[in-house]
């Protein structure tokens, strides 16, 4: 079966201020797709909307084959949801959430849940309110990981964690996807995670999809160019160039879709060539976005 | 297997290039044999804490090198030691050589006095 694990289409959904207009995602199974953009964007907007928390205004949206919201109760059985706005029950223990989630879900794997109680430090008689901010997280991870869905969808899962629980918690999602028939879908403004994990990167801004595709080739297409040009700039009209910052006879290039046959076409002497990481490449694209759009007559 | 390999967010180079470069040294160092199975695709990319996509472009790149063989199925090996070390040192040599093509042309020498140096070259190797 090689049915997409998460498909939307088209979708749209307004609100008095903010409009999440023509969002398009589509998730293979055995990958991971990271969702950024900044705060605002539409990420969670995005999350409720594929989770049935929402319904869309226009489109459609199918999870792991089922159409949603109409068919949510189905779909969710096999899809792990984790938002940072989820609370664990203050008073209760680890062991009564265990219990509560293993009598709902019939592929609660209790042994895999003691594994991670002992990975993430956990022990199952803490009382959910004492717990720090990390170990919440991770006790919610636990939750949805040890149901072995098909599909987990974290919403912002690292933010507000320290260096050592954000590996604690990439390694674990890593371990997932040992399993080729697993996927991930996770929304976070780190790039670094991101672009460490991540198979395949959507940028969303104001409401847009404003890129999306395999992370290698963001990687592969986007370069910083260094040149220097005697007498003025040249009026390159390249579409390639997103970007240029001119310093005397110093020029900086931000290209997006950088080539061999590109620089053949510059025709300037270029002296360096510099990759650009995911922080860079979205940066850019999210500003070059936004400057495309207000030069749009409205 | 543990891989043993480490991946740096630091180092300039992409991550499925510091992945292709240490497998192509432990290969180079007989540190893995021929024949010798490589992790999965997914195995390795858990152990590395990388993305699948990642891994798959390195190995498809050492496939390409002739570093490694993928066997539908079955999956990735060390190749054949011959073929490999030998076409390591060709293409580690045309590297060489195309650096010293460049170094001439930025002094604008002409061609036959950069044969003739390779030539120089070439005589006091075996003269030592």
């Amino acid at each position: 079966m090689n049915a997409k694990v998460i498909e939307m289409t088209g979708v749209r959904k307004a609100f008095r201020f903010f409009t999440l207009e023509d969002v398009s995602l589509a998730l293979e199974p055995g990958q991971i797709m990271g969702l950024v953009g900044p705060n605002g964007a539409g990420k969670s907007t995005t999350i409720r909307l594929l989770m049935g928390l929402l319904a869309p205004d226009a489109g459609s949206i199918r999870l792991l084959g089922h159409a949603m919201p109409e068919d949510q109760a189905v779909a969710k059985r096999d899809v792990g949801f984790v938002s940072d706005d989820m609370r664990l029950l203050q008073h209760a223990s680890l062991a009564w959430h265990m219990d509560f989630i293993a009598s709902i879900y019939p592929g609660w794997d209790a042994a895999y849940a003691a594994t991670l109680l002992k990975r993430f430090g956990l022990h199952a008689g803490q009382v959910a309110r004492s717990l720090s901010t990390g170990e919440q997280a991770k006790a919610l991870l636990l939750l949805a990981l040890a149901r072995r869905p098909r599909l987990l969808v974290l919403d912002e899962p690292t933010s507000g964690l320290d260096p050592v629980a954000r590996q604690e918690l990439l390694t674990e999602f890593m371990d997932v996807l040992r399993d080729d028939s697993r996927s991930i879908l996770f929304s976070s403004h780190n790039t670094l995670d991101v672009e460490r994990i991540s198979d395949r990167i959507t940028f969303i801004d104001r409401g847009r999809v404003v890129a999306a595709s395999d992370k290698e080739v963001f990687l592969e297409r986007w370069r910083t160019l260094r040149l220097r040009v005697t007498g003025a700039a040249p009026a390159w009209q390249l579409p390639e160039i997103v970007h240029r910052d001119v310093d005397g006879s110093f020029v900086t290039l931000t290209v997006d879709g950088f080539s061999e046959e590109f620089l053949a076409r510059l025709g300037a002497p270029v002296q360096e060539v510099h990759r650009m990481n995911l922080e860079d490449i979205f940066v850019a694209t999210v500003m070059h976005s936004r400057q495309a759009q207000e030069a749009r007559p409205s | 297997m543990h891989s043993n390999l480490f991946i740096s967010q630091t180092d300039a180079r992409p991550m499925y290039l510091q992945i292709v470069e240490q497998i192509r040294q432990r290969v180079a160092a007989g540190d893995w044999p021929p024949g010798q199975e490589l992790p999965s695709i997914r195995a390795l990319a858990a152990d590395l804490r990388v993305s699948v996509i990642t891994v798959k472009r390195a190995y498809l790149d050492l496939e390409s090198e002739g570093v490694i063989v993928t066997r539908q199925g079955k999956g990735s090996f060390v190749a054949d030691a011959q073929g490999l070390a030998k076409d390591m040192r060709l293409a580690q040599l045309d590297a060489h050589l195309a650096a010293a093509g460049e170094i001439a042309r930025s002094l604008a020498m002409p061609e036959a006095d950069l044969v003739e140096r390779l030539r120089d070259a070439l005589n006091q190797e075996t003269t030592e």
